[in-house]
């Protein structure tokens, strides 16, 4: 019998130990998992987390495919903080990127870079309108937001379907559903090393999370709305006593974190895509979940988090290629992450102790 | 018109088993998010047991099984271990998507008999009547029988009060002795059983062969359909119906080309969940007699 004891003080190295003996903890299951179905354990774990480390260009690569999953995963820390369960952030991406890729297409010519500033900002309102809905419906109605969220992504994803293969789809396109490519000011152009060349995919995005991580932890730690969203979120009592509007955190954190979303897309898509397609997002929205708890609810810590998962994401596709493991394999990795991250919550908030039954 | 009337109400099966387990789980105060992942187990699970096998009710006790053994996992973190039941949903979820990819790969492209029709003699000559409700599978006629016992247990039996209690205060069902742990882990295994036959009937009635993430939103559409229904069995069986119902226009949209893009007709399904829960907040908006006051919260057992 498990017996649970509070604890009086909390342990402050296990904010920085849990995750990592999470992520080892996860590593032997997925050992476990490969043995079971017959694939070659250490080749199978050596592909899905050394291999994306091999080659300097694949370790750029890592950056790229981090990215997105940390820029949502810094919008979704506000959300989670605030106790307000956004699931929603594929929906909240995938139309960010289409309002901003639409905005992009309205100016065919252009090639000044200035039209990103502004797609930045479509995308950001785009996300932010998206992530309102469940916002709104919750203060008005008290719908639960994790379902109006949730179904909102499939919504998106069939929004923007339609949008690429009716409204905005190219006629030169040969019948693929692509839209016109994007004018060239509206693309992100990738970083050229002077003597070494392009290193991979990298490309001036990735700086954007230097921007956006010091700015969301300055907003969390030393301003008074991010202390009204840590109240809320850890003592909803406490928080209504102090006459904290409720509806205004919970408006506030869905927008934000949707507006961040948006912003993803729009990386996402003028530095790898140039033009609007389907399949816009690989459910990068659903990846930041994880990355936001892996880096707990810390901005910093979810740059760390988005790049140890962008390894699996990439390792993934390397295993797929050469030992023919199915990709979705990064799921199995991320549900048990979650579960072990959890678990490393409930040992840094209660002493346990082993004990016969009596 | 039978036609369309039998397919509305196999395709409202899926989500009307799911519901039933969920209902149950919630009324005792555990809110798994995680049916999507336990439907795509049981959906997986039953279609390999019957490629297997070769007999369709196979289908049902293993997508039944897995169902359970999924379960666990999520009683394991949020009963056992008190971890957040909303984050360990999704990561269940998220688990199962994965889990249930790898396990499917080599069944793609395959196809599995269908649960052969069962004709309950009598009733099934009912003109009009009897082709619908009366010549069906067995798994149709388990959801249905389901929703009637559900109701009288939650209701009549003195297990479904204490189900109930445990839901609605554990503190004080646990001060009277009773154990709210070891109930809600049964809960929370039945949730797992009715979503695991749910997601098994994709496969063995309607498409029967697998694709990755074939429940389509399935699961979290169950999950919207027991606040829908105000946790009331029967209300549940009327929500699904409706669900059945609208799942169904889109095909019958398409096939009489009506002039929408199919991609809004696509939509409807998920756009008429945000719309019921909303319409079922402004009726309720002054406090559900039904919500379980425990739902989705921890229980700390002080020894």
């Amino acid at each position: 019998m498990f017996i649970f004891t509070p604890r009086q003080i909390e342990n402050n190295n296990w904010v920085i130990i849990s995750p990592l003996i999470s992520v080892i903890f996860t590593i032997i299951i997925g050992a476990f998992i490969f043995k079971i179905l017959n694939y070659p354990v250490l080749e199978s774990l050596y592909q899905v987390f050394v291999s994306p480390f091999s080659r300097p260009d694949r370790i750029a690569d890592i950056f790229v495919k981090a990215c997105p999953l940390i820029i949502i995963g810094i919008g979704l820390i506000f959300c989670f903080r605030a106790n307000i369960w956004n699931i929603g952030a594929e929906g909240q991406f995938i139309f960010g990127t289409l309002c901003a890729g639409s905005f992009a297409l309205l100016f065919p010519d252009n090639e000044n870079k200035f039209i990103l500033v502004l797609m930045f900002f479509v995308g950001f309102l785009g996300g932010a309108i998206w992530g309102s809905i469940p916002a709104i419906l919750k203060i008005k109605l008290n719908v639960n937001e994790i379902l109006v969220s949730l179904m909102l992504v499939y919504i998106a994803m069939l929004f923007i379907d339609y949008i690429v293969r009716g409204p905005l789809r190219d006629p030169m396109s040969f019948g693929f559903p692509l839209s016109k490519p994007y004018p060239d000011g509206a693309i992100i152009s990738k970083i050229h090393f002077p003597g070494i060349g392009f290193l991979g995919q990298l490309h001036y995005g990735i700086l954007s999370i230097f921007v956006l991580a010091p700015l969301a932890w300055f907003l969390i730690n030393r301003t008074l709305p991010g202390f009204q969203i840590k109240v809320f979120g850890s003592a909803p009592k406490a928080s209504n006593f102090a006459g904290f509007n409720k509806n205004k955190i919970t408006f506030v954190v869905l927008a934000l974190s949707g507006g961040m979303a948006g912003i993803a897309g729009v990386i996402e898509v003028s530095a790898n895509m140039g033009k609007l397609q389907p399949e816009v997002s690989f459910g990068y929205g659903f990846t930041a979940i994880i990355v936001a708890f892996l880096g707990r609810l810390n901005p910093y810590g979810v740059i760390f988090a988005g790049v140890i998962i962008a390894t699996a994401k990439l390792g993934a596709d390397n295993a797929q290629m050469i030992l023919g493991i199915p990709k979705v394999v990064t799921g199995i990795f991320e549900g048990v992450l979650l579960f072990f991250l959890l678990a490393g919550e409930t040992i840094q908030n209660y002493k346990i102790s082993f004990k016969r039954k009596t | 018109m039978e036609n369309l009337l039998i397919t509305i109400l196999l395709t409202s099966i899926p989500i009307l088993l799911a519901g039933t387990g969920e209902l149950i789980s919630e009324k005792s105060g555990i809110l798994n998010l995680g049916v999507e992942g336990m439907m795509l187990t049981g959906a997986v699970s039953a279609l390999g047991s019957v490629l297997i096998l070769g007999n369709p009710y196979a289908g049902i006790f293993f997508g039944a099984l897995a169902g359970i053994l999924i379960s666990f996992i999520f009683s394991f973190f949020t009963i056992s271990l008190m971890t957040n039941q909303v984050a360990t949903g999704l990561g269940l979820t998220i688990f199962a998507t994965g889990l249930t990819g790898l396990i499917g790969e080599p069944f793609v492209g395959k196809t599995i008999p269908s649960l052969p029709k069962i004709e309950i003699i009598f009733f099934s000559e009912i003109p009009f009547l009897g082709a619908i409700f009366f010549k069906q599978d067995i798994l149709f006629y388990i959801a249905i029988s389901m929703i009637v016992l559900v109701h009288f247990f939650l209701i009549k039996s003195r297990f479904g009060i204490v189900l109930r209690a445990v839901g609605d205060n554990h503190e004080s069902a646990h001060s009277i002795g009773y154990p709210v742990k070891k109930i809600r882990w049964i809960c929370t295994a039945f949730g797992g059983m009715c979503a695991g036959m749910g997601g098994a009937y994709i496969p063995l009635v309607l498409t029967p062969h697998w694709s990755e993430g074939m429940t389509a939103g399935k699961g979290w559409i169950a999950l919207a359909l027991v606040v829908f229904a105000s946790w009331l069995p029967f209300r549940l069986l009327l929500g699904a119906l409706i669900f059945g119902g609208i799942t169904i226009l889109q095909f019958v949209g398409q096939a009489r080309g009506w002039p929408f893009p199919s991609q809004f007709l696509n939509m409807l399904p998920y756009l008429v969940t945000i719309i019921a829960l909303s319409l079922i907040s402004i009726k309720t908006r002054a406090g559900n007699i039904y919500v379980p006051s425990c739902l989705g919260k921890s229980f700390f057992e002080n020894n």
